[in-house]
């Protein structure tokens, strides 16, 4: 198993659009897809539910807590403020890396 | 006939029938977790709120490890998603929405309210969260960072809200009975008076 991301982090949310593909059942929401977060910390390993939902033997995917900043996301959006987000490690990319 | 027309209570019927079946789960297990599921109100996460007021080794568990702190307070947690616990300060306000569906801390909380699952809240809660709380007459100091928590995947989380001014020498219950449900979502929060 490889060591999970350390709180601190730079990701971003894979910019993937899996429903347009065929039946889906997603938990990353849309506003986030291509959003750049910062992983917070690691929640455990879950089942995917994206698995799941379709009687599929599920992987064990890592979770985390990701943080963003609500500027990024919406044109209201107040810098400072926190939206902070479970994304499974599947969704996310090492930003900059 | 499809399974969407079909009535609900012999579908109902038909369902727990085959998982009995199947060994999947008994009738006991079922009218188990009816129970609980019945008996979850929110006075159990206020009762946990007040003890962490009271009591800092409690408040830490309860930040640290939300299930095993609801435990810890009689609370049944097996067969339950995870729960977090995240901490209102004067610097940070939580408010928890599930904008996907209505992922809610159902063991600690009970059902959730119907706005709770409102397309409404969940569109606006994290697009204009002082907006939305203002709404329910919460206005934050312009210093206070606002954190909207998405729940969407496998942990439901719960806010725990500032003990208000003036509830100094209270006892637990008499604390536990000025926590709302809006107060450990984060719409509101506690008042005495």
């Amino acid at each position: 198993m490889t060591q999970p991301l350390p709180a601190g982090t730079v990701v971003r949310v894979k910019l993937d659009w899996p429903e347009l593909r065929g039946p889906v059942h997603i938990r990353t929401p849309h506003y986030l897809r291509g959003r750049r977060g910062t992983v917070v910390r690691y929640l455990g390993e879950f089942p995917n539910p994206e698995d799941i939902a379709f009687n599929r033997p599920p992987d064990l995917l890592p979770l985390y807590h990701v943080s963003f900043e609500p500027h990024t996301l919406w044109p209201s959006g107040v810098s400072g403020d926190e939206v902070l987000v479970e994304i499974y490690g599947s969704w996310l990319q090492l930003e900059g890396a | 006939m499809s399974v969407i027309e079909t009535e609900s209570t012999q579908l109902l019927a038909a369902v727990r029938q085959i998982l009995a079946a199947k060994s999947l789960v008994s009738d006991q297990e079922i009218a188990e977790r009816i129970a609980i599921t019945d008996a979850a109100t929110p006075g159990q996460g206020a009762r946990m709120v007040a003890k962490a007021w009271l009591d800092p080794a409690y408040r830490a568990l309860l930040l640290e490890d939300g299930t095993k702190a609801a435990e810890a307070a009689g609370v049944m947690m097996r067969g339950m998603p995870p729960l977090g616990v995240l901490e209102n300060t004067e610097a940070v306000h939580n408010l928890v929405v599930c904008t996907l569906c209505s992922c809610y801390p159902r063991a600690v909380l009970g059902y959730p309210p119907f706005w709770f699952k409102s397309a409404g809240y969940r569109a606006r809660a994290v697009r204009d969260p002082r907006g939305v709380i203002a709404e329910w007459g919460t206005v934050l100091p312009e210093t206070t960072k606002i954190r909207v928590v998405d729940s969407t995947a496998d942990y439901r989380w719960m806010v725990l809200p500032m003990r208000p001014a003036g509830t100094e020498g209270w006892d637990e219950e008499r604390l536990a009975a000025v926590v709302r449900e809006g107060d450990m979502i984060g719409v509101t929060v506690p008042t005495i008076g």
